[in-house]
């Protein structure tokens, strides 16, 4: 058995790295260096901007941020302190029933003029009653599928927000049932 | 009926496995479907459409091969994780109306209904519609003065349209009890059924007007009790707290037949991991060690082989070092050579608080050592799945693990696996 040296096969294969292709170490001065990582890290067609990690958060924790009343602090014994208000909980103000509220992914562009693209995270709540004008998840005909509820005198019909998809007009032959009212679209910018 | 007098709720989701995967996937409904367990391949939830062609709870699948192809049942994979999530919703959902509550099983719980103002059917019904409504899981609600009757009214409450059953009035109850047989009670075993029925005690109401003395000499105290229960005294009160865990079992079915000690010795020293993990996870120490294996008893034409061996621990512990030594002593104890081995498990009993180790005169484990050790281990494993980091013993490339097919997305509880509209 040979000791030291080079050891075949160790290390991560060459190419799958961030940069999806070989590197090599280089010099370069200082002051350049923060550049030409900046200019490393843009990519070179702002369209092909892709996902490329998916990070799970613990559902355990919560991410508060402190409310003032007043947005001046300073010095040492912080004057602000005594108007903390409290802190904000993102799971309180999108999420009234835990129990009844499930996230969907949006795939399809229905429902664009809503503001609900492909990609986006619709928070759904169960215990609130679907009613006109509300955007629900329906189920029709064994399908998943989120549009704007419409109630025309005795009759329903699901309405895209996007003029290329057509209205759907619920029939009494059609396996029709409200999944969940949409209260919130988390979109990214 | 006196105002203060008990009153319980079961509350039981219908086909629970299934209805969890319908709500996601909504084209199977009205469809016969079939949930397997993880484990064995057996039925272990079967919709109302696959129970109307005769598939029975807990048969194995390769026995119902051709009812599954005659009547295209869907057959899925289980997904606890799922199953896991929407339980605690629908318990959460029961929470909103009453603090009382026992969680019996992944998908029951007794309420404690005994204040409960006005109709008791229609606040049954009113919980019924709240749990479908907020968690999409459909359930049935029986009513009665004991549990052992409200698992009857709701046995009953799921072969009514309603859902619901409230047996408190005495002229109903006395229909009911007629028309459930003795093997349908809650906690009266195939056994017992058995007996009742070799004397001619078959139907509830029967039971429940046996002589009671009789039965406690014959049945012992869980028969007594069973027709007690009947004449609607209460034995069995809620219980609200859960009690600890008295023992952890692990044990599953191998993909293929195992007849080489190796293999054998693998999955027990796998097995022995998980269990050693669970002990860990809550906190506990175990002071015996179960190991047992098994044949396939469909296989007649097989030798046939059932052991099962228990052994003491010298101090009590829950690292996976102290325990592994013992179970593969058992499993060198207990393998015979030329026997298909199907399944094996290993069991950790009289669990007791990791703080309270009572330490032996002759042997001194190196227990600080090990439980820093244990402890890497589980962070490494939490962080980056189960079974990323393990011990030598348990094989670098099982071939022995049972194949699952792909279950259904955790569309609850999986941010990469939501639902998609």
């Amino acid at each position: 058995m040979n000791h030291g040296g080079k050891r075949t096969g160790a290390g991560r294969p060459k190419g799958t790295g961030k940069y999806g292709s070989a590197t090599k170490a280089v010099r370069l001065p200082t002051e350049l260096a923060a550049q030409i990582l900046e200019l490393l890290h843009t990519p070179s067609e702002p369209g092909n901007l892709q996902v490329t990690e998916i990070i799970r958060p613990d559902r355990c924790t919560t991410q508060e941020l402190p409310l003032y009343e007043s947005p001046v602090a300073g010095g040492v014994h912080s004057p602000a302190e005594e108007y903390v208000e409290g802190r904000l909980d993102l799971n309180k103000y999108l999420i009234k029933h835990p129990a009844a509220t499930f996230f969907v992914r949006v795939s399809g562009e229905s429902m664009t003029g809503a503001g609900i693209h492909p990609g986006d995270l619709l928070i759904v709540d169960r215990a609130v009653e679907a009613a006109h004008g509300k955007v629900v998840i329906a189920v029709i005909n064994g399908e998943l599928t989120v549009k704007r509820l419409h109630r025309v005198g005795d009759s329903l019909c699901l309405m895209p927000e996007n003029s290329a998809y057509p209205v759907l007009n619920i029939l009494e032959s059609m396996n029709f049932e409200v999944w969940g009212v949409v209260t919130h679209s988390i979109h990214g910018v | 009926m006196a105002s203060n007098a008990p009153v319980y709720a079961l509350v039981d989701c219908n086909n629970f496995y299934v209805s969890c995967e319908r709500l996601f996937n909504p084209r199977l409904e009205g469809k016969p479907v079939i949930v397997l367990s993880n484990n064995d391949g057996c039925a272990v939830a079967r919709s109302n459409e696959a129970k109307a062609p005769g598939i029975g709870m807990g048969t194995p699948l390769f026995k119902i091969r051709d009812l599954v192809e005659q009547h295209q049942v869907q057959v899925l994979p289980s997904n606890y994780t799922l199953y896991g999530d929407l339980s605690q919703r629908v318990m959460e959902t029961l929470g909103q109306h009453t603090d009382n509550l026992e969680v019996y099983s992944i998908d029951e719980a007794f309420l404690d209904f005994g204040s409960v103002q006005g109709d008791l059917n229609n606040q049954g019904k009113h919980i019924r519609q709240m749990v479908k409504q907020w968690t999409g899981i459909p359930v049935s609600v029986g009513i009665s003065t004991t549990k052992t009757l409200a698992k009857l009214a709701n046995r009953l409450a799921k072969k009514q349209a309603g859902g619901v059953l409230d047996l408190t009035d005495s002229e109903r109850l006395e229909e009911a009890l007629s028309c459930t047989r003795v093997e349908d009670i809650w906690n009266i075993g195939s056994r017992s059924a058995q007996f009742l029925k070799a004397h001619d005690i078959i139907t509830a109401l029967a039971l429940r007007d046996s002589n009671e003395r009789w039965i406690r000499q014959k049945l012992k105290l869980t028969g007594h009790r069973a027709v007690l229960e009947l004449r609607g005294i209460c034995c069995y009160p809620l219980v609200t707290k859960i009690p600890p865990k008295k023992s952890i079992c692990v044990s599953r079915s191998f993909g293929h037949p195992i007849t080489e000690p190796n293999e054998l010795r693998e999955a027990v020293a796998t097995y022995t991991s998980r269990a050693a993990e669970k002990l860990r996870r809550q906190q506990l120490v175990t002071e015996k060690i179960t190991v047992f294996m098994q044949t396939n008893r469909y296989r007649e034409d097989l030798p046939q082989h059932q052991g099962s061996f228990t052994l003491p621990l010298p101090v009590a512990t829950n690292s996976t070092l102290e325990l592994l030594p013992i179970a593969l002593i058992i499993v060198e104890a207990l393998y015979r050579p030329g026997h298909e081995y199907k399944k094996a498990g290993v069991i950790l009993s009289q669990l007791i608080p990791a703080n309270t180790i009572q330490l032996n005169l002759f042997y001194h484990p190196p227990q600080d050592q090990d439980d820093r050790l244990m402890k890497e281990l589980d962070t490494i494993n939490r962080e980056y799945g189960t079974g990323t980091l393990h011990l030598g013993a348990t094989g670098l490339n099982p071939t022995w693990q049972m194949k699952a097919g792909k279950r259904s997305p955790r569309y609850s509880t999986c941010w990469e696996e939501l639902p998609e509209v």
